[in-house]
Order: C-alpha cells, then structure tokens, then sequence
C-alpha cells in the first residue's frame, strides 16, 4: 500500500471495525475481540507511516471534491502522525481496558458502545490525517456527533443534561466560530489547503488576521480553553472508557490539535508572532491553566477532579502553540503525547477503583491503596508525568514548554507553568498518598489482601504506566516527528 | 416529440388530473399520478440537459409568435425549478399511496389526485411560462388546488388553515394581477422579454413603482416572506401528510422563482436594486423572519407546526442571499431553493411515517419513538443534521455560500446571525431526538397519548412504501452534500444568467 492509500484504510479501517462489532453483537467475546484486533491492525497500519515522513515524503490523497475548490482531501504531515500514533495505540489499550471495565460494571447496550467507539478513532484519525481545514472541520464534527451516544450512554436524566451541554458548547463553538473563520480564510487566501508557512501571509491587515486567530481559537472548543470548558467536566458522566480515551486522548487532543495546526500550516509560525492577539490568547490560556488547577482542588469526585485537571493540562499545548516560536510547537506537540500517556492511566485508574471498590470520591479512597496496590501505584506514575516530574515522561514537554516561554521572553508565563505544576503535584498526588497512607472511612468494608479490578483493566493500566516512564527514557521519537513540523 | 417538451410538460399533468377526476377507484388514480409526475421529471431533466447544452429554449404556443402569443421560456433557473418540483412531485407519489389510503377518505381520493397533478400543473406552469399574465393564470390554478389539498387533513382545522389560505393567497394573487395590470396600461405587453426592453426605455415612472410595489407584496404574500406568512403555518400543520411534504418543497420555492424571474428579468437589476432598493428591504425582512421564525419555532410542541415555522426562516435564508445582490449571494439563495426542498421534504415525509403508525405529530408522542421507529426517526435526525448544516449536508453547501457572500460584502452581522440561527435548529431538532432517544414510550395497556383512537395495534416501523421514498431524499441530501460541484455549478450559472452575464 503507497502511503496516501494507507491514510485513507486509516479512516475507513474503524468503521469496518464497527460493522464487523455491530454484526458480532450477539457473541460478547467475538465482538471485542474483533474491537482489539481492529485496533491493533489500526496501530500498525499508522506505524508504517513513519517511514515515508522520515523519508521526507508528504504524500496528499484526494477524496473528492465536494465544492468547487473544496475538497475532502488527506495529507500526511508530521504532527498528524503523532496524533494519530497516540491515539491509534492507546486506542488499543483501551480496548483491552473496556473489556474489563463494561464487564466487570454490568454496562448495559455494549454493542452501540463499542461500535460508536470505534467510529470516534474513524473521525480522529480523519482529523490528523486532514489536509485541508474543510476536512478538518468535518471530521471535527462527526466526532461531536458520535461521541454524543457514548457521553450519554446510560441514558438518565442527568446524562441527557450533560449531553446537552456538551452538544451545546461544541456545537456552538466550531459552527459560530471555526465555521466562519474557514469561510473567512477561504475568502482571503482562496485556498483552505494546509500549506509550510501558512496561507493567510499578506492577505489581510494585522488587526483582521488577529480577529481571525480569535475565531479559530475559540472555534477549537474542545481545547476546552475557558469560556467554553463546562463540557469536559459534563462528558464525565460517560462509562470511564469514554473519558479515558476520549476525553483525554482523541476528542480533546482534536482541539488542541487544530490549533496547533492552524498555527503552523495556516498562519505560520511567523506570522502568528506578529499578530496583536496573540499574547492575549496565550494569557487567556494561561488563566485557563492556573483556574483549571484551582477547581480541580475543590473537586471531591475523583472523575472531575481529572476532567478540570486535563482542562488545565490543554492550554499546555494551546499556550505551547501561541508562543509562536520552535520551542513552544515542539512543547505543545510532546504534550499532546506525554499528557495522553499520563491523563489515560489516572482515567483508567479511576475507573478501577469505581469497578473494584464502587468509591467515586476521593475522600473515601483512604486505605484502598492495600487493597489496589497495582491501581495506585499505576495513579502515581500517571501523576509525575502530568506535574511533570522525572522519571514519567511529562518532564520533557514541560521543558520544552519552558523553553518556549523563555524564548519568547515572557517570563510571566513560565511562572504560570510552574505555579501549575506545584497545584497538580498537590492536588494529584493527594490520591495516592490518601490511598496509602489515611485510614479507611469508619463504614467502608475493605476485604483482607489484594482486590484489583479485572486482569483487562489492571494490564491496560501497567502498560500506560510503563509506557509515560519509557518516554522519560527515549523520547526521541516524538522529538523527531515535532521537529520535522517546525523546520 | 422533442421540440414540444416544453408544452408537454405542463399538458401533460393537466390531461391526467382530469383522468383522475374519472377515475373511480383511488389506487387507478394514483398509477396515473405515478406515472405522470415520472414522466414529468423525465421531461425536466431533458429540459435542464437541452437548456445547459444549447442556451435558452423558446417556444411558442399554438405557433403564435410572441408578443402576440405565449411564449414558453425556459433557461437555466427554470429547468432548475421544474427538476426541483418535478423531482418532489417524483418523490411524494409513491409516498403518498399508502399515507393518503390511511388519512384521507376512500371516496375522495381519485379527487385528492386530481388536485395533486393540478397543482403540480400550476407549478410547472409558472417555471416554463414566458408571459406575466400566464404566471398569474399557473399561480392561481396551482393555488386552488392547494387549498383544497390542505382542506382534505384529517383534522377539521385544516378547514379554516385552508380557508385563512384561501383569503390570504387571494389577496396575494390579487396584487399580482394589479400589478401585472399596470404594467400592461404603460407597455402594451405581457411577454417578460418585450416588457424588459420597453419598462427599460420607459424610464423612471411612478406607474411602473406602483406596480413594483404591488408585485413585491403579492408575490412575498406567495413565498410567505415574513411578516405576510401567517397562512403558512396553520397550512402545513393541518394539511396531510404527502400534501405538506409537497408543497412545503414546492409552492414556495417557486414563489422564490416568480420574484427572481420578475425582479432580475422583467424590471432588472438596476431598476430593482439600485433604483427601488429592494434589496435593503429583502434583507430586513430576511434576517427578520430567520431570526424570529426560528425562535418561534423551538417553542412548538406540535412538530409539523415546527418544521413549517422553521420553513419560514429558511426562506428568509433564500431572500438573504438575493438580497446580497452579489452572484455569490444568489448563487446561494438558488441553491437553497434546492437544497432545501430536499431537507424540508425529507424532515416532512418522516413525520407523515410518524402520523402513519402513531397518529399524532405533537413532541409528546415520539417518546420512545427510536426504538419502536428506528429507520423513521434516523431519517428524521439525518434530516435534521442537514437542516443544522452539518458537513457532507446539502445544507452545508447552502450555509457555506450564504456566509461566503456575507463575508464578501463585509456584513458580519449577516454572517452572524446566519450561523446563530443554524444554532436554533439545533435547539428544536434536539427536542425531538431527546423526546425519541430519551425518553420511555407511554405505557403500553392505557391508550397513550397519541394511539390511534379505537386502535389497539401496537407501534412498529413504518412501511416499506413509506420508508423508502423518505429515505431517497435523504440519500439525496447527503449525495449531493458530498459532491456539490453539479448543483453549486448550476446555480451559479443560473445566478450569472440573472445578472445577465455570460454564464
């Protein structure tokens, strides 16, 4: 397969995927495993792709042209692969997990579950394989859309509210803001394509080109950059799988990514430097960095202490993306890896404890650390890679994003970075140190030994574990891939 | 044979009303309706293909030469039209079979036919005819038989929906007939060729104002452009099922055509645009009724009533994108002309699958509806999504030309408000997919609401019959959202024509 065939298998792979789980829904152990196999065969289609960009190759692989100048179309690029590695093998992992986890939680209508799973990495490996914003958008919204029935999988009342929410503030962002922007860019550049050193140089003043960074910015709502961030914590009354690897990993990262992409292959990096808006947005992420880690203080609930932590964690990438400079896109770019490794184990973590000990609250978790010792331990790994200590892999992109701030001579938001940090290392690591170390609540029955969640989860869990402290230890191939999009 | 499509078009549909007048028995009356309303899309796809290969066709007749005679004239904005009605016309027959043996009584249905092809005759008339009092002749034979189409619901509110029609599309027609009046007092003509020319050299008139003005109120009376579109709502709810899917793609579409055809050809856009500044007024009025109208209609319980309140907003969206006066803006109104017939069409034959099995429309009785209606209220939420305007929807393309024309002429708050408004459908097609998807049917043993009265049969899907031609103009509605280079081609050609350049 040339590698623009391979692009398009990528996309369509998932969904045969979820006709294949769809089909086997009467037989629970052939339709997972034709979920995991799906996956795996996803995985190592991407991993072939890694060649061609080392080679230098861009392959572009037309669909069709939907208007005239308009066209689906698919590029190769180096940003997009990392993405869509990320995404392809943590897709594998938690297909394992969810076995575990919607088994060992008696979930109901598993099949759609599975099925609209898999049709969400069919719309995210679109999105990174997009090469053009048209088809961006588009993919950007199918994935709303199919991430609609498995945020409001348990069909409760309360689920049906937070789906409205979430439709609501993403529907509203990409259509009000990120649609007219496309249509804006289309106006003044003529092309949509995503283009080395943008299209948008020189085709209109500063002051329109800084109205339309802000447009794309907020456009890109599931960044979840705040104002428009109630969504996140909403998606959480999703089956723990969904928020593990959507709402930590592909829906989210979809966001960031589209800035991060706007920045580079539309504006460019160069233009976006010299634009009035700039610094605003970097400083509205910026708040959105230090006020994401002060609601995840106040937050009891260990799923939404997690959401607003990963709320904070996003604007990492999207200040990463505004710092305008080589070191900030290469932060940005290593978070999105280094912050999915991290933020996926914590889900999967909680969602162990909620399978094993039904605890949702984090003040009820006193003593579950003797209990669970592979699912704390698994939570406090995951933890230094999101504060962004050594030995988890977080440090790096937290080194990079410093450099970036220091580059771009603002001091200001390095001390943000580090303010940050030093909340998350608090209010994360207070999980695993109350596991361990508190007494258990006075009515809590903790069985004697050792009471993990089914094997599936546990192995998801030491996996991901591993693997943020294998990129401590080589990061390099990530490295590589981020300074291939910035030179 | 060929030469004589043009006439063929019409005579047709009107030979075979009469029949079904004749016909006794209602399923003879609807092979005749079938086989008519597929000869006639035949007709307008040889039309459209004729008009795009050799330019516009003339055709006088009787063989009298115009300005004498009437001269039928097709160019490319009316055999896109006539593909349009005829292709809903295509669509709804077969549709209309089984929804109309259950809505409407035994004894009436060969008549119920007849008035369909009538209308369907009326509609195509007005699209093909080169002469202004001709219009006004296929306006009023399509607008009797509207009428009593609507009267024929089942509910007795159609009754006055259709007599609040009646007065109102009267007045309308009314003005028209002044207006057309006039203009023959100061020209000496009904051919819209030979007017231009002469209402060109008159020059500036008051005569000739007045007549604008009163065409401009008859014909918006027609296209229920807000605020003349108060018979439209009572007029979709109560009329049935098939009969709302039709004219709800048709009837005002066509209207668009009628103040396209007299704005653009017969008074021109200088005078229309630069002189009687119709286009600041088309543009209020538009943004108005997409504002408002769509509002209105996320307050509705009655979901029929809602799509018709929404129908009014998406004519505001054709009237803003001939206000913009720019070719991209009309390009956009022409295309939403189509692109929304389908949507409309689609959304409207869903709910008359509801009506079929369930008996009611109102939000209430689609609880639980997509379970026990799975392929209806996924045909309704596909619909929805191209209303919304989602990617690889034909409303997609009609939103991403309407902004684009927006943004051309700098009008953000158009631009704005267009895609605040696409927002609101999301509000009232979302209360329908909550009441579906999330809510429990009412308990089986009591009669819920909304059972048919006396009825005991349980809920299941709707018919083949029923389903099948609904999920056609979906298909339609995402083929040609995903490849929309033929119609975007098409209508920016027709919008070109109108501009009198050279396509």
């Amino acid at each position: 397969m040339s590698p623009g065939t391979i692009l398009g298998v990528a996309i369509a792979l998932p969904l045969i995927g979820a006709i294949a789980i769809l089909a086997l829904g009467k037989w629970p152990n052939a339709r997972d495993a034709a979920g995991i196999v799906t996956a795996g065969v996803l995985f190592t289609l991407v991993l072939r792709l890694v060649e061609p960009i080392r080679a230098g190759l861009r392959p572009e692989h037309p669909i069709l042209e939907v208007l005239p100048g308009v066209s689906l179309s698919l590029k190769l690029e180096p940003l997009g692969l990392l993405f869509a590695l990320v995404a392809s093998f943590l897709w594998i992992v938690t297909a394992v997990y969810a076995v575990g986890y919607m088994r060992g939680h008696h979930e109901k209508n598993q099949t759609r579950f599975f099925a609209f799973f898999a049709i969400a990495i069919s719309a995210a490996m679109g999105v990174a394989f997009a090469g053009n914003l048209f088809t961006l958008f588009a993919f950007y919204e199918a994935i709303t859309l199919c991430t609609f029935p498995l945020v409001t999988h348990h069909g409760t009342p309360e689920a049906k509210k937070a789906g409205r929410v979430y439709l609501g503030i993403l529907l509203t962002t990409s259509i009000s803001f990120q649609l007219l922007a496309i249509i804006w860019t289309w106006h003044l550049a003529g092309t949509l394509d995503f283009q080395e050193g943008g299209i948008l140089a020189g085709t209109a003043s500063n002051g329109l080109l800084s109205v339309l960074l802000i447009l794309f910015f907020f456009g890109a709502g599931k960044a979840a950059v705040m104002p428009f961030h109630r969504w996140l914590p909403a998606a959480m009354v999703a089956p723990t799988p969904v928020s593990a690897l959507l709402h930590a990993v592909a829906v989210v990262k979809v966001g960031v990514f589209t800035i991060l992409k706007v920045s580079v292959y539309v504006f460019g990096v160069d233009l976006l430097g010299t634009l009035a808006s700039t610094t605003w947005l970097a400083w509205i992420a910026a708040t959105t960095i230090i006020l994401g880690s002060l609601v995840a203080f106040t937050k009891d609930n260990l799923k939404a202490r997690l959401a607003y932590s990963t709320i904070s964690q996003l604007s990492y990438i999207v200040l990463g993306a505004l710092l305008a400079n080589e070191w900030g896109i290469i932060g940005g770019g290593m978070h999105i890896v280094m912050h999915a490794f991290g933020k996926i184990t914590l889900f999967f973590a909680a969602g162990a404890v909620l399978v094993a000990a039904h605890e949702k609250d984090i003040s009820r978790m006193g003593g579950l650390g003797r209990t669970m010792p592979i699912t704390f331990g698994a939570f406090f790994v995951g933890s230094l890679s999101i504060i962004g200590l050594p030995p988890a892999g977080g440090a790096w992109s937290k080194w990079f994003l410093g450099m970036g701030t220091l580059e771009a001579g603002q001091v200001g938001l390095l001390a943000v970075l580090m303010v940050s940090s030093l909340l998350s290392l608090v209010y994360l690591l207070e999980v695993p140190v109350r596991a361990f170390f508190s007494a258990p609540p006075e009515d809590a029955h903790l069985g004697d030994g050792i009471h993990e969640a089914p094997w599936p989860t546990v192995v998801a869990m030491v996996i991901t574990a591993l693997a943020t402290l294998g990129l401590f230890l080589n990061p390099g191939p990530f490295y590589e891939l981020m300074t291939l999009v910035v030179n | 044979m060929t030469a004589h499509l043009p006439v063929l078009q019409v005579v047709i549909p009107l030979l075979a009303a009469t029949l079904c007048a004749v016909a006794r028995r209602g399923r003879i009356a609807w092979g005749i309706a079938l086989a008519t309303s597929w000869t006639a899309f035949w007709i307008a796809i040889q039309l459209l293909a004729r008009v795009q290969a050799e330019g516009p066709i003339s055709y006088a007749l009787g063989g009298w030469a115009a300005p004498v005679g009437i001269e039928y004239r097709i160019d490319l904005v009316s055999a896109f039209v006539l593909v349009i009605v005829t292709a809903i016309g295509a669509v709804v027959t077969p549709y209309a079979l089984k929804s109309v043996e259950r809505e409407i009584d035994t004894t009436q249905i060969p008549l119920f036919y007849a008035a369909f092809l009538l209308c369907l005759t009326g509609l195509l008339g007005i699209a093909v005819t080169g002469d202004v009092f001709n219009v006004f002749v296929f306006l009023e034979i399509s607008s009797l038989s509207a009428y009593s189409l609507i009267a024929l619901g089942q509910d007795r509110r159609a009754l006055t929906a259709a007599f609040q029609y009646l007065i109102m599309g009267s007045i309308g027609a009314t003005f028209i007939v002044i207006g057309i009046g006039m203009m023959y007092v100061m020209t000496g003509t009904l051919n819209m060729a030979d007017l231009s020319v002469l209402l060109a050299e008159l020059g500036p008139n008051r005569t000739i104002a007045v007549a604008f003005g009163f065409l401009t109120v008859g014909i918006s009376l027609k296209l229920a452009l807000f605020p003349l579109h108060l018979w439209l709502p009572n007029a979709y709810t109560y009329a049935p099922s098939a009969v709302t899917a039709f004219i709800a793609s048709t009837a005002t579409k066509v209207a668009v055509y009628m103040l396209l055809r007299f704005f653009f050809t017969v008074f021109g856009v200088v005078f229309s645009f630069n002189v009687m500044r119709l286009n600041i007024v088309l543009l209020v009025l538009a943004l108005l009724a997409i504002f408002s109208m769509s509002l209105v209609a996320i307050f509705q319980t009655n979901v029929k009533r809602m799509l018709a309140y929404s129908s009014v907003a998406q004519i505001g969206y054709m009237i803003l994108g001939i206000s913009l006066a720019s070719v991209t803006g009309l390009t956009a109104g022409i295309l939403h002309l189509f692109n929304h017939a389908m949507i409309k069409g689609s959304l409207f034959m869903a709910m008359g699958c509801v009506m079929y099995r369930v008996g009611s429309v109102e939000i209430e009785a689609m609880r639980g509806l997509g379970k026990k209606m799975p392929w209806t209220m996924a045909a309704f939420v596909a619909g929805g999504f191209s209303l919304i305007g989602l990617p690889f929807t034909v409303g997609f393309i009609s939103k991403w030309y309407l902004i684009l024309g927006a943004v051309e002429r700098d009008a953000w708050p158009v631009a704005g408000l267009v895609l605040i408004t696409s927002l609101m459908a999301v509000v009232y097609i979302w209360r329908v997919v909550e009441a579906a998807y999330f809510q429990e049917a009412p308990g089986d043993g009591a009669s819920g609401v909304g059972a048919i009265e006396g009825s005991r049969e349980p809920i299941v899907e709707a018919p083949l019959a029923l389903l099948i031609p609904t999920w056609a103009l979906i298909v339609a509605n995402f083929y040609f959202g995903t490849d929309a280079t033929f119609t975007v081609e098409l209508a920016e050609s027709a919008a070109r024509t109108l501009f009198g350049l050279v396509p």
